[in-house]
């Protein structure tokens, strides 16, 4: 596969290079919303979709940043138009589900200081990506983030059955839960090579 | 507990240890993961990226203790978010300007400090009710205290992973470095390890502590 291939960037961004198990990318969410499997969903396709947006106002933003030469305020307005994104979502969705707009709770408008949302922009301003590009890779991050969200949820569902010593119950077993995850993400490594 | 802003906390040696130990950031109320796991592969990682936010920290603390009375409430997390993204910025450019290996280490993790929870966190639960001084040595405590978490996972990544410290080899030529400890999931296990660690001395405390209690109840 060429590296800046369509199918490529989607691929990496989506299994190989994991924004939250190889990154390090939106873990507070990660840690914290991945408690329930039908809640991990949701939160999933919520990020989704603030991606896409945000990742398609970055792009027709830095155009006109890098036309005026103004790159010093790249990062401000990228806030900028996450937190209005955001705040689109959270209005959609008090609209229509008021019931998960309760269960997403604290974490809907946190996704602001999702670093995955503003990582996902920094990186493709990095990469140089046409606005195509941009596309498939904010598709692939999104789902990548609800992938590694569902998995980690589906198998904390299982674990609050367990019986493991108070220390390490909690968040210290859900980082080991997370590293195992990562080990087996790494296998993808060698895809497409 | 909500303080009237008017009436700021009293100076003393713990608004500055809070931070270190009792509220530890990272430790304790597990904020601002992402960079502790992103770049603590290396100590000298995990050092520049705890003084690049403790410098955010402590400017943003000193810009939104300063302006707490002229920032209207409504808009106050989008002013706290300019203001931060400001000195992110600025850090940005200087660390650009020191060292472009460690730029390029740290990668886009020091523009990130922008959506570091810790910083929005300080900024609304504390600068924006107390006076300058209480806000900058709040900061500095709570910056500090990054900074040392940050080294705990770097050190060990570091030992484990590599052989050295700070680049300094430790071992010489015959020592196996444990891999993985340098790649994404030791990242996750050395936290978790930590945090196993806080939370069994914690109980053992709280243990202690009970025992106590229940034979000072029977005498």
């Amino acid at each position: 596969m060429q590296p800046d291939s369509l199918t490529f960037i989607f691929l990496n961004a989506f299994i190989i290079n994991n924004f939250v198990l190889a990154m390090f990318l939106g873990l507070c969410p990660f840690l914290g919303v991945s408690g329930k499997l039908k809640t991990a969903w949701n939160m999933g396709l919520a990020v989704i979709f603030v991606m896409l947006v945000s990742s398609t106002c970055a792009y027709l933003i830095n155009g006109l940043l890098v036309r005026f030469e103004l790159e010093f305020l790249r990062l401000i307005c990228y806030i900028a138009v996450i937190a209005s994104a955001v705040q689109l979502v959270e209005m959609t969705i008090k609209k229509f589900s008021p019931t998960l707009f309760k269960a997403l709770g604290i974490y809907l408008p946190l996704i602001t200081t999702n670093c995955a949302i503003l990582g996902l922009a920094l990186f493709q301003t990095n990469r140089e990506y046409n606005f195509l590009q941009c596309l498939a890779f904010s598709i692939g991050a999104g789902a990548g983030f609800t992938l590694a969200l569902v998995l980690m949820a589906g198998l904390r569902e299982k674990l609050n059955l367990a019986d493991v010593p108070s220390a390490s119950s909690g968040a210290a077993l859900s980082l080991t839960l997370a590293g195992l995850l990562s080990l087996a993400f790494m296998g993808f490594a060698g895809l497409g090579g | 507990m909500v303080k009237d802003p008017r009436i700021p906390e009293s100076l003393s040696w713990d608004t500055f240890l809070r931070g270190l130990w009792k509220e530890n950031p990272v430790f304790v109320m597990l904020l601002g993961l992402c960079p502790v796991l992103a770049v603590t592969n290396t100590a000298i990682n995990a050092l520049a990226m705890g003084v690049a936010t403790t410098f955010v920290l402590i400017c943003s603390g000193i810009l939104v203790s300063s302006l707490r009375f002229l920032i209207p409430k409504q808009v106050r997390i989008a002013s706290y978010i300019i203001i931060i993204a400001t000195f992110v910025t600025i850090a940005d450019y200087a660390i650009q300007a020191i060292s472009l290996d460690l730029y390029k280490a740290l990668g886009a993790f020091i523009q990130l400090i922008v959506v570091n929870c810790i910083i929005l966190g300080r900024a609304e639960v504390y600068a924006s009710k107390n006076n300058i001084v209480n806000a900058s040595v709040n900061a500095l405590g709570m910056g500090v205290g990054f900074t040392f978490a940050l080294l705990c996972l770097g050190v060990v990544r570091e030992i484990l992973g590599n052989g050295s410290l700070f680049g300094f080899d430790l071992f010489g030529p015959g020592f196996q470095p444990w891999g993985i400890f340098a790649l994404p999931p030791g990242g996750f296990f050395v936290l978790a390890f930590w945090l196993f660690l806080f939370s069994a001395v914690q109980n053992r405390r709280q243990k202690v502590q009970h025992q106590k209690e229940t034979l000072e109840n029977a005498t």
